[in-house]
């Protein structure tokens, strides 16, 4: 009904705690390697009781910005401004006009500019400076990551920011994947940036009581929660034609998305809900269950999401979800909020532009709640056609895209 | 019974889903209907009240299953008070 083009991505950008670009983000994936480390990044990091998260490492703004600008830019947009530019310098689109008035900017984020809020409340509470810095609120905004991009790369089109928290990026790159694929837009530069590991944010996660003190164990007995993380991906998306009348390489094709809510409880997953997000991607993707051999699942490593997005799995692929590699890359670069469904389709996206299913580390064995094949511990060679990435937000709002081997 | 004793009851009742009009410390807290996150809110009651640490984490406690009744939770909170005052 909508679908007058085929959607491709022709460009991929990635800055994570493995690594600072697309290519080195997925060979580390591949490895099996861990992001997860010590607490560096707030000034007052003794003073928490959670000692690890999944930071960003040797990040250097000025490797990436001249030093004026810096000023105006948060962490989460220096990430969100470095992953497009990498995926606009892979996809070769030159944004003149008139493309560039017809290309959306949509990126989600859960929790915006924390680095910015944290030191501003230093400031006034703490050090009781009667000034915080003049570009204060334009840092901060949760729109700031979808205007920066569109600033530094000159977007014209529709620009604006998602945010359903853990789900943000997924709602956002599904959201460009429908204006594509309808026409609305002639191309789309999509995903999702966090940098929430701040005093205060790790604090508000510290008195959820779902984090784990250690190492992140999704799907795994013994598991003991999430592990915070940060980072953007972003991608371009395009219409076939468009790609192919330009010769562009084509990394990979969104066929399918699938939004619900739960409407029932603020923070315990909904069975029901992850149920018809799964539901509605593969419907939307006409693809059949069994047409789909991997699942990048939301896998936070809580007892709670794993054991309820392994019965959902059960019930939304009915006896082929036996047959399914599933793994959860938070494992690797621990859980991004708004960003984690960007960084997760890159992966995602690459896995089957490779025949390459990346492991869930940290696995210990099963646990009887987590019947499935979490392809623990080593990443699997294996073809695949058809894959899906899984988001489910606190507030009970779920997103799921679905992706093919472009042929 | 304690001071102690009469808080806890008091940060219980504010939490309890079975709308019993009195809490007493024979109360099994499965049958107060607590959820996940009632339990969370209630701990972070008691060490607001009491300025004690609780060690708990959603995934691999369950506080229905640790503590069978809100005279376990009350024993807890006075242990952790007595230490606090050692």
């Amino acid at each position: 009904m909508n679908d007058v083009h085929r959607v491709v991505v022709t460009g991929l950008g990635a800055v994570t705690p493995l690594g600072h670009s697309a290519a080195s983000y997925w060979e580390s994936l591949k490895a099996g390697a861990s992001g997860l480390g010590p607490i560096t990044l707030t000034p007052a990091n003794e003073e928490l009781t959670q000692k690890i998260a999944a930071e960003v490492k040797s990040f250097d703004p000025l490797k990436h910005f001249a030093e004026r600008q810096i000023s105006t830019l948060d962490r989460i947009s220096q990430f969100a401004v470095v992953a497009a530019r990498e995926a606009i310098a892979q996809s070769g689109i030159v944004f003149d006009m008139p493309l560039s008035v017809r290309t959306a900017t949509i990126v989600g984020t859960g929790v915006g500019g924390q680095t910015t809020h944290d030191d501003s409340f230093r400031r006034v509470y703490i050090e009781k400076r009667t000034r915080v810095f003049p570009l204060t609120i334009p840092k901060l905004m949760v729109n700031a990551p979808a205007s920066q991009i569109s600033m530094a790369c000159g977007l014209r089109g529709p620009a604006f920011a998602v945010a359903s928290a853990c789900a943000s990026a997924t709602h956002a790159i599904g959201l460009a994947f429908q204006m594509v694929r309808s026409g609305a837009v002639d191309c789309a530069v999509t995903g999702g940036a966090e940098a929430c590991i701040t005093f205060g944010t790790v604090r508000g996660w510290e008195a959820m009581r779902v984090m784990a003190p250690d190492v992140c164990r999704p799907f795994s007995k013994d598991r003991m929660g999430l592990i915070l993380g940060e980072g953007a991906a972003m991608m371009v998306l395009e219409p076939l034609e468009r790609a192919r009348a330009r010769g562009a390489q084509i990394l990979g094709e969104v066929a399918g998305f699938g939004m619900s809510a739960d409407a029932a409880d603020l923070t315990a997953p909904d069975q029901g809900g992850m149920v018809r997000a799964m539901a509605g991607a593969l419907e939307d993707a006409r693809l059949a269950p069994a047409d789909v051999q991997y699942v990048n699942a939301h896998g936070t490593g809580t007892a709670a999401n794993d054991d309820t997005e392994t019965k959902a799995l059960h019930q939304a692929f009915g006896a082929h979800a036996q047959k399914l590699a599933i793994s959860s890359t938070k494992s690797m670069v621990g859980h991004a909020l708004g960003a984690a469904g960007a960084l997760e389709l890159v992966a995602t996206l690459l896995a089957v532009r490779e025949g390459v299913a990346p492991p869930t580390i940290g696995y210990l064995g099963p646990d009887p709640a987590c019947d499935l094949d979490y392809v623990p511990n080593q990443a699997r060679a294996l073809r695949i056609d058809a894959a899906m990435s899984n988001s489910f937000a606190f507030g009970g709002l779920n997103a799921v895209l679905a992706v093919k081997k472009f042929s | 019974m304690t001071d102690v004793a009469s808080d806890v009851i008091a940060i219980i009742a504010k939490k309890q889903r079975a709308d019993k009009p009195a809490v007493e410390v024979s109360d099994r807290l499965e049958d107060l209907g607590l959820e996940s996150l009632d339990a969370v809110e209630m701990i972070f009651d008691l060490e607001e009240k009491f300025d004690i640490q609780i060690p708990y984490n959603a995934n691999t406690n369950n506080p229905r299953t640790e503590f069978e009744t809100v005279g376990d939770v009350v024993k807890a909170v006075e242990a952790l008070v007595a230490q606090k005052n050692l």
